[in-house]
């Protein structure tokens, strides 16, 4: 039998702010920047983090989604089989100083390829105004540095590179707080995957 | 936990390149050095699933989801179409959302300054799940063209932005549907920097069968996604 032809991807364009995260158009969000409540079972913790261009400037219109495990290491991908509390998809689009932010709680592991536990990561969509293709990547811990040195995707990236796949720990009164900036290009262009 | 099915890569002949400078945004933002190729894992075999819960009555119907006082401006159209993967099976009740331009040319959202009028009617946003066999089906108006700084006199072609998941998070598709015979076609970077012979991929086409008589004129999109990689294996456990 013949295959059918991928669509082409394109780019969202600059103005999918009303469509998909639309709060403040006044028509409801299919998902906002928590894919949690405050009841949700785990460590709770903040991503946050700016998209830059090659010139190091800020990317004011780039759509950043996340689709993560809970603190048990389960997706809540079946019908039914997330919960109230926990969706496990946001998404954030980025303000004029190309920033986003997610209030999450920290992923489980999960099994890799090979059936061992992967280190706790959070995947991320990226798409934007200038991006003919969405572009995949993936959040990791800075204090998961014992199970990070043994993750199976993380083994794949160069080790040059590694760091732009780490979000580092900021201290911030109360909070946990994650930095993860994407750089575009650049000497610190982030890793971005074949997936 | 049960299988899960990798899916087939992204067909580099189908889909444009990072970086296409013709459309001058990419120039800066598409990044440089070559993907780095890994396995799909749990986290790329799944996807969020939504319901109808997820969806109002009126989403999928953009000539009344924002109904103030009329009817918005412009030919009414039903786009309507089946998202399938590769293989040609459907890909059911997955969240299909879409936005455009009013039919003058002007986007609802805050930083289009074009000076074409808002239409009091007209929000441009909707979305659906796609039902057993794969259709969704929305009713809207004909988005008109409208000027973008990237050259001199630049216009983008009339077009209707799509966003898919499909069913995981590796087939997610971020796409534009174009009418047929559209003159700007041919001056479009963002059109012209997919391979010249996967673009008619996204010019839908004018059918008389999703035509409603004395209502509307039809057009047909179809979308393929990822289809299953060959070898169904267990990802996970
Ligand atoms: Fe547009």
């Amino acid at each position: 039998m013949t295959r059918l032809r991928q669509t082409p991807s394109q780019t969202v364009g600059p103005y999918f702010a009303y469509a998909l995260t639309p709060e403040a158009y006044g028509y409801a969000a299919i998902a906002g920047n928590r894919p949690v409540t405050a009841e949700t079972p785990g460590r709770h913790l903040v991503i946050e983090g700016r998209v830059l261009d090659g010139a190091g400037d800020p990317v004011e219109d780039a759509l950043v989604e996340i689709w993560q495990a809970d603190a048990r290491g389960r997706y809540a991908d079946a019908p039914g089989g997330g919960s109230a509390d926990f969706v496990g998809f946001a998404r954030c689009g980025t303000d004029a100083e190309g920033r986003f932010r997610f209030e999450t709680v920290k992923p489980g592991r999960v099994p890799g390829p090979d059936g061992r536990l992967m280190a706790p990561h959070i995947h991320v969509c990226l798409t934007a105004r200038g991006l003919l293709n969405h572009l995949f990547t993936r959040i990791y811990f800075e204090d998961e540095a014992e199970a990070n040195a043994a993750d199976p995707i993380l083994s794949l990236v160069p080790e040059s590179r590694r760091g732009t796949l780490i979000a580092r720990r900021a201290h911030r009164h109360g909070a946990l707080v994650y930095r993860f900036d994407i750089h575009l290009q650049g000497e610190r262009e982030t890793v971005f995957f074949e997936v | 936990m049960r299988s899960r099915i990798p899916f087939r890569p992204r067909d580099p002949a189908s889909h444009p390149p990072m970086i296409h400078p013709d459309y001058r945004s990419t120039v800066l933002r598409g990044p440089t050095r070559p993907l780095v190729p890994v396995p799909q894992t749990l986290g790329d075999l799944t996807v969020p699933v939504y319901g109808h819960e997820a969806i109002g009555e009126l989403d999928h119907d953009l000539t009344r989801n924002a109904a103030r006082n009329g009817e918005p401006i412009g030919e009414r159209i039903v786009v309507a179409g089946r998202v399938l993967d590769e293989e040609g099976r459907p890909v059911r009740r997955t969240l299909v959302e879409i936005w455009q331009a009013n039919a003058a040319g002007r986007y609802v959202h805050r930083r289009d300054q074009h000076h074409a009028p808002l239409d009091p009617n007209f929000h441009g946003a909707g979305r659906c799940l796609t039902d057993e066999e794969g259709w969704y089906r929305f009713v809207t108006v004909r988005p008109g063209p409208y000027p973008w700084r990237n050259h001199a006199n630049a216009w983008r072609p009339s077009h209707i932005h799509f966003s898919l998941f499909g069913p995981a998070f590796v087939t997610r598709l971020v796409t534009q549907m174009y009418f047929p015979g559209d003159p700007l076609l041919a001056h479009d970077p963002i059109f012209q920097a997919v391979p010249a012979a996967a673009r008619e991929r996204l010019v839908a086409r004018f059918d008389l069968e999703l035509t409603r008589p004395e209502f509307a004129t039809g057009y047909r999109f179809d979308i393929v996604l990822r289809g299953p990689a060959e070898t169904p294996v267990e990802a996970g456990r």
